[in-house]
């Protein structure tokens, strides 16, 4: 690997870690809950990106279902954190 | 030079990463700032897995299939996870921005 694709890498990483803190302070503070939701679904986003940074930097493929894991993860999170705050269940019965 | 291609890939993605980041923690309300979310963030994302892709190709002789579905499954994933927390912000009565002009769906909700 070269000195350039390293300084990038770098670079990168540190960029999307000021970018997860200022998600974090609109999730912590953030006005009503789908804010606070908003801003979770993105910090999933953004680990992915990480992930794939991590996964150059070591030169390794194992990290590659752990990408698909954290995907999947968020999006179901999601659903179920959307799902609550509209109708306070998750799992319902009644089809409307 | 297929390092300068994937820095290249690797900076696109970072930026609009950091964007949609920078959109959410600007925007005024909800529903403004999924619209940063889900766009910008979705593009970012792909930039990058995009940039491991061609990585581990020309660095391993791999093709990696998982990161090419990484990126069909946030581009899936994002509209609807976006739809469903707009559509729950709006049921519970989040309020606007005061600086918005036209509310379509306000009659549809009136009963």
């Amino acid at each position: 690997m070269s000195l350039l694709l390293h300084n990038v890498i770098w670079l990168c990483m540190i960029v999307i870690a000021i970018s997860i803190l200022m998600l974090l302070y609109r999730a912590i503070k953030g006005p009503s809950n789908p804010d606070r939701a908003v801003a979770i679904d993105t910090i999933g986003i953004n680990l992915i990106a990480m992930t794939g940074l991590v996964a150059i930097q070591l030169n390794t493929t194992r990290l590659n279902d752990v990408i698909l894991l954290i995907g999947i993860l968020t999006f179901i999170a999601t659903i179920a954190i959307a799902k609550f705050l509209e109708k306070g269940v998750i799992i319902d019965r009644s089809r409307d | 030079m297929t390092e300068v291609v994937i820095s290249v890939l690797l900076l696109m993605g970072t930026f609009f990463v950091f964007s949609s980041s920078l959109g959410i923690l600007r925007f005024p309300d909800v529903y403004s700032r999924l619209h940063a979310a889900t766009k910008s963030a979705t593009l970012g994302v792909s930039g990058v897995m995009l940039a491991a892709f061609l990585f581990f190709l020309f660095e391993g002789n791999m093709v990696s299939g998982k990161l090419i579905l990484g990126i069909l499954f946030v581009l899936l994933t994002a509209p609807v996870s976006g739809h469903m927390i707009s559509r729950a912000a709006y049921r519970t009565g989040v309020p606007l921005s005061e600086r918005t002009i036209k509310d379509e769906l306000q009659k549809r909700y009136k009963d």
